[in-house]
């Protein structure tokens, strides 16, 4: 199996505060790999300084290229498609306005209409709302937009931040569900970090736990929801 | 009957420049969050451009592209040289570039062309439009001309990728980036584009103000006036509020006794700080609600 990701010694920081302390991590091509952590451990951070939003030392490379030092929305057309905390939904536009944002810096104008329809089939509610204002669906809705939207990037790498946030627990099974196939079917590997550690740890083949701005346990995410020890320890449930 | 009906008409021609003014005011404040005091005398400048050009003999159309092409080159490089340092400064630091830029350009303006008022031609013509006698060919023509622009911007904005992707770099500037859109030049690119919206409102007021440096003051505070009843949020409502203040401009000073020529500008003053008063975000605004 090929490395995809590899982020190796990874500090960022908020103005003089370091969030990040060293923090190395690998993702193979095809996996869908979970970030897992309380609040504040930096899995936000982590995301955020793989597409260069904060200000990060150490070696990011994506398909042995190194990422560092160029602009977010460069990064972008390497194919990896980052879906921020609170979804960043272009609230004022509408839902097919969203999609077709997501593959603006795609030039197949045909591939961008057939990939629209591959989207309202797989979110079959986006498609009785495509006119709507963006703003106006509910929070699980947006969430399945934001998914959407990333997949019109047609990515190689996915990046989710906290994406069950706010959602009804039947709202994330679909959810989950959903992204599940994505990784399968259409090849799209994928970054998640979770809040919600129990269902990321069913839905991801690898995991690593991070406390405090360093990796403290990787692993088989089979092995790490099994092992009680560190299911209390770290993942508090 | 006749007196009202000829006033509301001149008031939608002027109305249509000040639409243009506002639009312009707008599309920087949506890009960049401040106001750009310097937007009436940029489009002077463009405008004594065009009057230079045709001194030298170019045709008026010619005169008029070409300035509205180096209006648009100018825009962007007032962005990139002047305001993309500042992007990060705080408001007065901007506010004082703003000024700064005012002062720059309009001294200029006076330096290489001198302060004497000039004629402005108009390829209209001012016979009466059509053989009424309730409006002129060149109040006509500016009608005419900003109705034109605004349904091509229109259709820039909402069926073109380019116009999708200004949209969502001023709506959600980190989602924007995140999507892939260089949202730096975005910014550059609405500044050429307020830039030559601009210079059409200046060429088109010319001929009724006359060609001098100081000839957009009054004209740019009815473009604020008028951005700030439609909301500074709202192209639309930028261009809604340009019309009703040319046209309330003209009635007040026609109906309201005392009002007449001289009071008309403190009329739009007025008309600024009651919409501020009772309506904030102005008629079509939203109301930004912003973390902290």
């Amino acid at each position: 199996m090929t490395t995809l990701l590899n982020v190796k010694d990874l500090r960022a920081y908020y103005g003089q505060v370091q969030a990040l302390h060293g923090l190395s991590f690998s993702l193979n091509e095809g996996s869908l790999t979970t970030l897992l952590g309380a609040n504040g451990a930096g899995k936000t951070t982590t995301l955020r300084a793989i597409c260069n939003m904060v200000r990060s030392t150490g070696g990011i490379e994506f398909d042995g290229k190194p990422l560092n030092h160029r602009s977010t929305e460069s990064i972008v057309r390497f194919g990896i498609a980052h879906v921020p905390q609170g979804r960043g939904t272009f609230t004022t536009m509408t839902v097919e306005e969203n999609l077709q944002l997501g593959a603006i810096t795609r030039k197949d104008n045909a591939g961008i209409v057939s990939d629209i329809e591959r989207m309202y089939a797989h979110f079959p509610v986006l498609k009785q709302r495509h006119t709507q204002q963006a703003g106006t669906l509910s929070g699980g809705e947006q969430q399945m937009l934001a998914v959407a939207r990333a997949l019109m990037l047609r990515p190689r790498l996915m990046l989710l931040d906290e994406p069950s946030f706010g959602l009804a627990p039947l709202v994330v099974r679909d959810l989950f569900g959903i992204l599940g196939k994505i990784n399968r079917e259409d090849k799209v590997s994928i970054l998640v970090v979770e809040q919600n550690a129990q269902l990321a740890l069913e839905l991801a083949d690898q995991a690593y736990v991070i406390e405090t701005g360093r990796i403290v346990m990787s692993g088989n995410a089979k092995d790490i929801a099994n092992n009680e020890e560190i299911r209390k320890s770290y993942l508090g449930y | 009957m006749e007196l009202f009906t000829n006033q509301v008409l001149a008031g939608i021609a002027t109305g249509a420049i000040y639409a243009c003014m506002a639009l312009a005011v707008v599309m920087i404040y949506q890009a960049i969050d401040h106001l750009n005091f310097a937007q009436g005398e940029m489009a002077m400048f463009s405008t004594f451009i065009s009057w230079q050009l045709m001194q030298w003999g170019v045709p008026y159309w010619g005169a008029f592209i070409i300035a509205l092409v180096l209006s648009f080159v100018g825009g962007i490089a007032i962005e990139r040289i002047l305001f993309k340092p500042l992007a990060k400064a705080p408001i007065l630091t901007n506010v004082a570039g703003f000024i700064a830029l005012y002062a720059i350009i309009n001294s200029s303006a006076g330096l290489i062309w001198d302060f004497t008022i000039k004629q402005y031609p108009t390829p209209f013509g001012s016979s009466p439009f059509l053989g009424s006698q309730l409006i002129s060919t060149h109040q006509a023509g500016m009608i005419g001309v900003t109705v034109l622009l605004l349904i091509a911007l229109y259709f820039f904005f909402q069926y073109t990728r380019i116009g999708l992707a200004m949209r969502a770099a001023a709506s959600v500037p980190e989602s924007a980036r995140l999507v892939g859109i260089n949202t730096s030049w975005m910014i550059a690119l609405g500044w050429g584009m307020a830039s030559a919206i601009g210079a059409i409102a200046g060429m088109l007021i010319a001929p009724v103000v006359f060609l001098e440096p100081n000839m957009m003051g009054g004209v740019l505070i009815y473009g604020f006036a008028a951005a700030v009843l439609g909301g500074l949020t709202s192209p639309f409502g930028a261009v809604v509020g340009g019309f009703l203040v040319g046209i309330f401009e003209n009635l007040a000073g026609t109906y309201i006794p005392g009002v007449g020529n001289e009071l008309k500008l403190p009329i739009a003053l007025a008309l600024i700080i009651s919409v501020l008063v009772v309506k904030p975000a102005g008629l079509f605004g939203r109301h930004i609600v912003k973390r902290v």
